[in-house]
Parts: C-alpha cells; sequence; structure tokens
C-alpha cells in the first residue's frame, strides 16, 4: 500500500506541474497577452509599456517559474475587472461551487446506486429497460437545455423554486439536480454492470446458501464489493462537475467559480481565467488521488499488498 | 441400517428445466433420493450430467432462468415445496449448509474470514458475537487450521486454497446443521490436500451425526467415504444402493462402465487396459424417450427405446435397465 | 468547410454498404436488423444525414432571412391561431423561419461533431496503439499525457481558447479535437493490449513484418469494432460540447443557426414562447440519442455471441 501510495503521489505531482504548465502557457501562447492588456488600439509605446510592467517581455520559462512560485504562495495575480486579487475572488466563490457540486454528487448517487443495483437485479426486464433508457436520455440532454427545461416547469410554471441567484440553498436545488442528472447516467451503468458481475459471483451463492435475508446480500456482499469502482468514480464526477459548473452556474447566475469562470473569459480577465484553470485542475488531480488511494483501501487485496 | 425416523432429505421425481435458444434443457430428470442422519450419500457421475444443478436445486439456489418440479421434496418432514421463502432462508445455512466447489472464489474477498464465519451464526439466532466469536475459532481449531483466532482478521485472499476450503467447511458447520451438501468439495484443490479435506468431512460427518451429500465425479472418493451411491447420468439416477453393493455387483451398464475405468486395488490385474465408455452423452434438449445411455451401451436392445421402469431390491439397491440381474456379472 | 464529404461519411458510417460477402456479413446483417434500437437510430441518423446534406433543397426558407414583422410565430401544434402556414416550425425572433435554421443547424452539429471526432480519435489512436502495442516507458508517458489531459476542465479550456482565437467552426473543431482524445487513448490502449498477445501478431513478427505494417495490418483492424463504438460517443460527446459553447456564446458564432445558440438566442422568451427552447434543445437531443443507440447497438452485434 505504501509503495502504490507513493508512485501515486508523484504521478500526481508531475500531472500537477504539466497542468499548471498548461494553465500558464494556454493564455500566452493563444495571443499577444500584452495588446489584449492595453486593448487592441493602443499605441505601440503603451502596448511596450504594459508589456514591461507585466513583465511580459523576459523568457516564458522565467515568466513560469515567478508565476509559479507566486501562485504556490497563494498569490494568483490581480483581476483585471474587479478591484481584487484572484485568490480572494477565487476563495469567495468556491464556497457555492463546493455546494453545488456536492450536492450535485449526492442526488446522482441517490439515483444512480438504487436504479443501478435495481436493473442489474431484475436484469433484461422492463425495470432493467426503463433505467437503462432513463440513462440512455440522459447522456443524450445538453446540460443547459435540462437547466432550462427546469427553469421552464419548477422556476416559471410551477414557482416552486427561485430561478437564479445564490441567496438560499433553495437557489441549489435546480442548479445541483441539473448537475446531478449529468452523472447519473455513467454512475448508473457502473453501478449495474459492476452488481451484474457481483451477483453472478461465487460468493453471492455461498451468502444465499447461508440463509441471509435478500437485503444482507445485497448490500453487505454485493454492492460492498460493486461499489469500489463508482466510488472511485464518483470523486471523479466530482471533479467532472467543478469543470461542469461552468454551464450550469452561468443558466442558473449562480455566484460560484463556474459562473467567475464564464464572466472571466468573457471580459478576457486572464489572471482570473488562470487562476481558476490552476485551481480547478489541481483539485481534480488530488481528486483522482484520493478516488486511487480510497480504492485501494477498498479493496483489501490491494491495501494488504 | 437406519430408520425411517432418520431421513433428513426426502426427494421424488425432482426436475430441473433451463429454457435454452435451442429449447427446454432437461437438465435434471425424475431424481428420487434419500438422506439420512449419520450417513454418506454420494452423487456421483460425468460433468454435465446434473449432478450439481440437483444440489442446488435441493437447496433451492438454482440460477432464476432454472425451473424446479417435484412430487416431494422434504426435509426433516417438512414440506420444503410449499414452504415459503423466509422459511428457506431459516433453514439455510442452519440446518442445511452446502460446500461449494471453488473455495478461491466462493468466500467474499471483501469481507474477513471471522465477519464470514460469525454472520450465519448471528443470523439465525444462535447467540451473540462472543459466542460465535468462539464458535468459530473452536471450528477452525477443529478443521486443522493453526493459529485459529489470528485468522479471524485476515481475508480470503491471505489464505491458501486448502485452508480457503476449510475455512469454508469451517463455516458451513457454524450452526450445526442436520444436513451438508458438498458440491465437488476437493476438485479444485491439489490432488494432497485432497485427501486431508475429505477425510475431515468423514470425520465430521460421524461426529455431528450429519447427512452428508457429496456430489462428485471421482469414483475414488465414493469409494473411500459412501455409505451410499446415486450414480447419475444424463440427468437421471440410473442406479442407486449402498456403496458395497454398488461396487461389487452393479446392475446398470453405465455403473459397470465407470467401474472399468478406475483401476482397483486388488481386483484390477497388472496390465490389464482400462475401460472406456465409447460415444458421447446425448443432448438433453427437447424431449426423450427410453434410455438416455443407449447410444453407447453395449447391451442395447429395442426395449431400451421404451421409457424404463426403476426395478430394485430388498435391500434398497434400484437401478434403472431393462437387462436382468445377472447379465453383468462377470465371469471371474 | 464543405458540409458534403462530412455528412455523407456520416451516412455511410451509420448504413454500412451492400456487401456480396456471403455468411460472416450476411450473419452481421442479420444481426443487426434483429437489434430495433440500431435500425431506428441508424434511420434517423440518415435522415439527419440527407437533411443536412441537402439542406439548400430541403430548406423551405432562407435560414438567414430576417422578417421583422412575423417575429416569433409559433408552430401550429403549440398555437394555430397565431401560426403561419409558411412556417410550419414557427419563426425566431428576427422572424428566421425556424424549420429552415434547424436543417441548417443539423449541418453544424454533424460537422463538427465529426471532424472533432476525426481529430481526437487519430490522437488518441495513434496514442493507445502506441502505450498498448508497445508498453513500457512509452505506456507511462501516455499514462501520463491521459492523466494530465483528465486534469483540465474541458468547458472551461474550450471557452478560454475560444474567447482568445474567436468562434469559427475550425477553432471549435481543432480546441474539442485536443480535448477529447483521452477515452479513445484509453480503450485502445487495452484493446491493443490484448490484441497483441495473440498468435497471429506473434506469427507476424516472426516472419519479420515491420512494426508500422503490424500496427496498420494487424493491430488495427483488430481493435477496429472497439473504434467505431468509441467514435460514436465522442462525436455525440462533441456535439453536446459544441451546443454547450454555443450557448454560452463562446462557440459558434450567430447568425450561424447552432442549435446551442438558437436556444441561447431563445431563453429570454421561454415564458412566453418555451417552444423556442424544445425545439432546438430536442433536436440536439435526437441526434445525440441515435448516435448513442448507434454506438451501442455496433457494440452489441459486434460483441462475441452470448455476451451483451
Amino acid at each position: 500500500m505504501l509503495r502504490f501510495a507513493a508512485r501515486r503521489l508523484l504521478l500526481a505531482l508531475a500531472v500537477a506541474l504539466a497542468v499548471s504548465a498548461i494553465a500558464f502557457l494556454l493564455l500566452r501562447v493563444s495571443g499577444d497577452l500584452a495588446t489584449t492588456l492595453a486593448g487592441e488600439e493602443a499605441a505601440p509605446a503603451e502596448i511596450e509599456r504594459i508589456r514591461s510592467l507585466y513583465g511580459l517581455d523576459r523568457p516564458l520559462v522565467v515568466q513560469y517559474g515567478e508565476w509559479l512560485l507566486r501562485s504556490l504562495s497563494g498569490d494568483l495575480g490581480r483581476s483585471l475587472f474587479y478591484p481584487e486579487s484572484v485568490a480572494n475572488l477565487i476563495l469567495d466563490r468556491l464556497p457555492n461551487t463546493a455546494i453545488l457540486a456536492g450536492l450535485g454528487l449526492v442526488i446522482a448517487l441517490l439515483l444512480s446506486l438504487p436504479l443501478g443495483v435495481v436493473a442489474a437485479m431484475w436484469r433484461n426486464t422492463w425495470i432493467d429497460r426503463t433505467a437503462l433508457g432513463i440513462a440512455v436520455l440522459g447522456q443524450a440532454m445538453p446540460s443547459f437545455w435540462f437547466a432550462l427545461l427546469l427553469i421552464f416547469f419548477f422556476g416559471l410554471t410551477l414557482g416552486w423554486l427561485p430561478v437564479s441567484g445564490t441567496e438560499s440553498l433553495a437557489n441549489f436545488v435546480m442548479p445541483a439536480v441539473a448537475l446531478g442528472w449529468f452523472s447519473t447516467p455513467v454512475l448508473m451503468r457502473l453501478t449495474r454492470a459492476g452488481m451484474v458481475e457481483v451477483l453472478g459471483a461465487d460468493y453471492i451463492r455461498t451468502a444465499h446458501a447461508k440463509g441471509l435475508p435478500v437485503h444482507v446480500v445485497l448490500v453487505k456482499h454485493a454492492l460492498r464489493n460493486a461499489v469500489a469502482p463508482v466510488v472511485a468514480l464518483a470523486s471523479v464526477q466530482f471533479g467532472n462537475m467543478l469543470s461542469g459548473s461552468v454551464v450550469i452556474e452561468t443558466v442558473f447566475a449562480l455566484q460560484g467559480i463556474g459562473y467567475l469562470a464564464w464572466e472571466a473569459i468573457s471580459r478576457k480577465d486572464f489572471p482570473v481565467v488562470q487562476g481558476i484553470l490552476l485551481v480547478v485542475a489541481l483539485f481534480y488531480v488530488l481528486l483522482t488521488l484520493v478516488s486511487d488511494l480510497l480504492n485501494a483501501w477498498l479493496d483489501p487485496r490491494i491495501r494488504e499488498g | 441400517m437406519s430408520g425411517a425416523g432418520d431421513i433428513v432429505l426426502d426427494v421424488q421425481n425432482l426436475e430441473v428445466d433451463i429454457p435454452t435458444p435451442g429449447g427446454m434443457l432437461h437438465a435434471v430428470r425424475g431424481v428420487s433420493l434419500t438422506a439420512r442422519r449419520g450417513e454418506t450419500l454420494c452423487i456421483v457421475g460425468e460433468s454435465g450430467c446434473g449432478k450439481s444443478l440437483t444440489s442446488l436445486a435441493l437447496m433451492g439456489l438454482l440460477p432464476a432462468i432454472a425451473a424446479r418440479r417435484a412430487e416431494r421434496l422434504s426435509f426433516a418432514g417438512e414440506d420444503l415445496l410449499r414452504a415459503p421463502a423466509s422459511r428457506l432462508r431459516a433453514l439455510r445455512g442452519d440446518r442445511m449448509a452446502m460446500i461449494f466447489q471453488d473455495p478461491m472464489t466462493c468466500l467474499n474477498p471483501s469481507l474477513t474470514i471471522g465477519d464470514q464465519l460469525t454472520e450465519t451464526f448471528l443470523r439465525h439466532g444462535k447467540g451473540n458475537r462472543r459466542s460465535a466469536r468462539d464458535r468459530a475459532v473452536a471450528l477452525l481449531e477443529r478443521v486443522g487450521i493453526a493459529g485459529a483466532a489470528g485468522r479471524l482478521g485476515q481475508y480470503p485472499h491471505q489464505l491458501s486454497g486448502g485452508l480457503r476450503q476449510r475455512v469454508v467447511i469451517a463455516m458451513a458447520l457454524m450452526c450445526g446443521p442436520d444436513l451438508l451438501l458438498a458440491d465437488e468439495p476437493t476438485t479444485a484443490l491439489d490432488a494432497t490436500i485432497q485427501l486431508g479435506i475429505l477425510q475431515l468431512l468423514a470425520e465430521l460427518q460421524r461426529e455431528m451425526r450429519m447427512a452428508l451429500v457429496l456430489v462428485t465425479h471421482d469414483l475414488g472418493i465414493v469409494a473411500r467415504i459412501a455409505d451410499r451411491v446415486a450414480v447419475m447420468y444424463a440427468g437421471e439416477v440410473v442406479e442407486e444402493g449402498s456403496a458395497a453393493v454398488v461396487f461389487d455387483a452393479p446392475r446398470h451398464p453405465y455403473t459397470r462402465g465407470l467401474m472399468d475405468c478406475i483401476p482397483q486395488p486388488g481386483r484390477t490385474p497388472p496390465g490389464t487396459r482400462l475401460g472406456t465408455i465409447p460415444g458421447l452423452v446425448p443432448s438433453l434438449v427437447g424431449d426423450m424417450q427410453g434410455c438416455a445411455f443407449r447410444g453407447r451401451c453395449p447391451h442395447a436392445m429395442p426395449a431400451c427405446t421404451e421409457p424404463v421402469a426403476v426395478r430394485g431390491d430388498a435391500e434398497g439397491h434400484a437401478w434403472r435397465c431393462v437387462l436382468p440381474e445377472n447379465a453383468l456379472e462377470r465371469a471371474a | 468547410m464543405d458540409p458534403i464529404p462530412a455528412a455523407s461519411a456520416i451516412a455511410d458510417a451509420a448504413l454500412p454498404a451492400h456487401a456480396a460477402a456471403p455468411m460472416p456479413q450476411r450473419r452481421l446483417w442479420r444481426r443487426m436488423l434483429g437489434n430495433p434500437g440500431l435500425v431506428v437510430a441508424a434511420l434517423v441518423l440518415g435522415l439527419i444525414a440527407i437533411m443536412a446534406v441537402a439542406a439548400p433543397l430541403v430548406a423551405p426558407h432562407d435560414p438567414y432571412e430576417q422578417s421583422l414583422d412575423t417575429r416569433m410565430t409559433p408552430p401550429a401544434f403549440v398555437d394555430a391561431e397565431r401560426s403561419d402556414p409558411a412556417h410550419l416550425l414557427g419563426t425566431d425572433n428576427l422572424g428566421r423561419d425556424y424549420l429552415s435554421r434547424l436543417i441548417y443547424g443539423a449541418r453544424i452539429s454533424l460537422l463538427i461533431g465529426f471532424f472533432t471526432m476525426l481529430v481526437s480519435g487519430v490522437i488518441g489512436t495513434v496514442l493507445g496503439i502506441a502505450a498498448g502495442y508497445f508498453g513500457g516507458r512509452t505506456d507511462m508517458v501516455v499514462s501520463f499525457l491521459v492523466t494530465t489531459r483528465l486534469s483540465l476542465p474541458v468547458v472551461m479550456v474550450a471557452l478560454a481558447v475560444v474567447a482568445v482565437l474567436g468562434g469559427s467552426l475550425q477553432v471549435v473543431v481543432l480546441v474539442l479535437g485536443l480535448l477529447l482524445w483521452d477515452r479513445f487513448a484509453v480503450v485502445m490502449r487495452s484493446a491493443t493490449m490484448q490484441v497483441r498477445g495473440r498468435e497471429y501478431i506473434t506469427a507476424a513478427r516472426a516472419i519479420g513484418c515491420s512494426v508500422p505494417r503490424i500496427l496498420w495490418g494487424e493491430v488495427l483492424p483488430n481493435v477496429l469494432s472497439g473504434l467505431v463504438v468509441i467514435a460514436s460517443y465522442e462525436m455525440a460527446q462533441a456535439i453536446l460540447l459544441e451546443a454547450a459553447l454555443s450557448f454560452l456564446g463562446l462557440g459558434v458564432q450567430p447568425p450561424l443557426p447552432s442549435w446551442g445558440l438558437m436556444v441561447s438566442e431563445a431563453k429570454e422568451f421561454m415564458l412566453f414562447e418555451p417552444w423556442m427552447i424544445m425545439l432546438p434543445g430536442a433536436a440536439i437531443c435526437l441526434l445525440v440519442l441515435a448516435i448513442n443507440l448507434l454506438g451501442d447497438g455496433i457494440r452489441d452485434i459486434t460483441a462475441p455471441e452470448g455476451r451483451s
């Protein structure tokens, strides 16, 4: 387990470094930052002034090293639009996105685990086909469209829930459903596949031969073995939700980092974009690491090995 | 011999059908068996003869697509055919237990040995955690596992195949069952370990006065521990009787053929060629008439295409063949 | 870019050509026709592809022609009184014919979906096959690349790049293509690893075939069915992402009739004219559904007998 953990940690560090380089380069290579900052109509002298002001005239590697060191110390630069540091902006909005993604994940698991188990138990019956149909339909719906449908029915027509904003928990309900709906199909398919495999295993027959009640066989003996890959994927899905939150938060005008990212990108507020990219990517790296370790820990063959 | 009151398991005309794309597969056809307390019944036959399905059908553990029918299926006088699922679950693991073929796959990889052992005991309300643990340790020691207490916290993958099968046996015995079904319990193990496991089963069967039903394809095992034998071929029991009688004077040509395939110390003269049974097991899909063995039988005759009645003698030896009783006796 | 080759290639992929080859081909056909999901999906996809290719012939109006006095005319099935028989599916907020815009929109979705799938497919397949065949250090590098790629939030990166480079079809295709190759790589890697151990690969190596020849001639044909399945999912994914980018205003730019853009343009009128968001959304849903079902169907019929 220690060796395994050390190897994973090393990989995570390498990926984190690569990701930070990409986040840095993406906005440097894709155009002349100084011109963008100064504005298209700025005089050449003004562009040069900005170039040296932001240190954009030095070699890229030096700029990257400085940026990385500053980022590691928590200084992600200043927003070009808000009178605030990027770190503060992100920290300000991060809790909302965390609540949203957390709720979304809970909703996704509450939907996908029972559906997957039920579909596996009644394999190839109408129950299975219905669950699969839901999954297929869910995968085909654009997330923004699903969000708009929610707004139309539950917000505008029925008036049950607020359609935009961040004020109360009620504001999070529809965005979380929209976000969770997204991850449900893949989690459900995985649960079903895992359960189908496990339910055919000899140890399940043993459990039945021991006269255990059906729910004990299902939960203790089957789900426990089927759920390991689902747990791994769920944490990855949590990362995907952070990035998928751009669309959902924008639709619902929810003040999270997704909405912030969309605003910043629309306004070409590059330090903010860079900061968010870095934070989200690093968070994802961390999640993958945690999920790998969690998965290993759930499987005693890896844990003890 | 034992009296009728000692009959633990009584099956009459058990049928198991499995639908396949090619038609209905009649995997078990008209099987009748009895198992008595303190007695070992071996069900013997080639792979695919329906012996494993028979044992699963007895436990009510057939896969969902398989259909089970029987004229009678009673356990210690209780009718299992009409018993609700909850009653079956109460009996399973408590009074009727089963050991499966492959100890590598029939233990749950993510639960400790201790958890899997005590679970049966606790579920059937035999005592508290402490007594369950004590029972588990005692049984593990009894089945020959050293340092039993330390094993409780281990996971199946940390044990060798032989040890795992001992754990599986201990697990089946946790509640002190009246009937123990063992489906090829030694097939997946190394030859050197097989004998030990077999002896253990025989000892435990005597100690706990259980009815042991052992399913196997290995006549050597049968010769070693069986009190009674049921020989299955193509889903039917073709011959049943006390082990001594069946081995000494088989009445069915298939049984005779099986015997000739294995060398018997003291009986098979050195240098003789061992027998083989020519041909293949017939397909069990669709309706069939007459003796299933007739295509491979050296004694086949026109009467074999008609339904063959079971014949028997007063000693409880029964067989499904039209040949005269002494037809298979050897000129010694 | 010319929409015709793309769309007809999709139609080809959806409806395999008649082949005179005897048994296996015929059995494949039988299994295909015995899979209703596959047949329906292929028909729907074929229909959409034909409409996209023949858009100028099929569309009743010019999709860009504005008419400010017939703005937001609902279709007949929504409101018969206000509807206009000249506009079967109504008009948008600028009076442009909705049906024509939807038909032309299919071109954009199919084009972007197909070419993105092509770009990401080539990258992912090359990386995956290399990792699976050579193993060792190559495999490590590819795994590292895949992990890195997975750590990047797709929507954010795509939005940022489009914001800088502008929202032309080429940019969208390129960005999505460079972001969606991971699943190709993962699946092709494991498929290649399975194939690599087979006897015919050893045989090819033994008779001295060059590595490229083995990869092209022996490995690729044997991982092809898996490739087709992934390709369909990735195409669906690209279509959904393009719609999302366009919806957010950082994808295909107006006045092009991208379905995502149409939803975005309609959303402020959602309360009174909900059909305006329903129609383009349903169109995306239908197209993606058809592509996904086609992928599922191909997976099912190419799976070995008895497995599903």
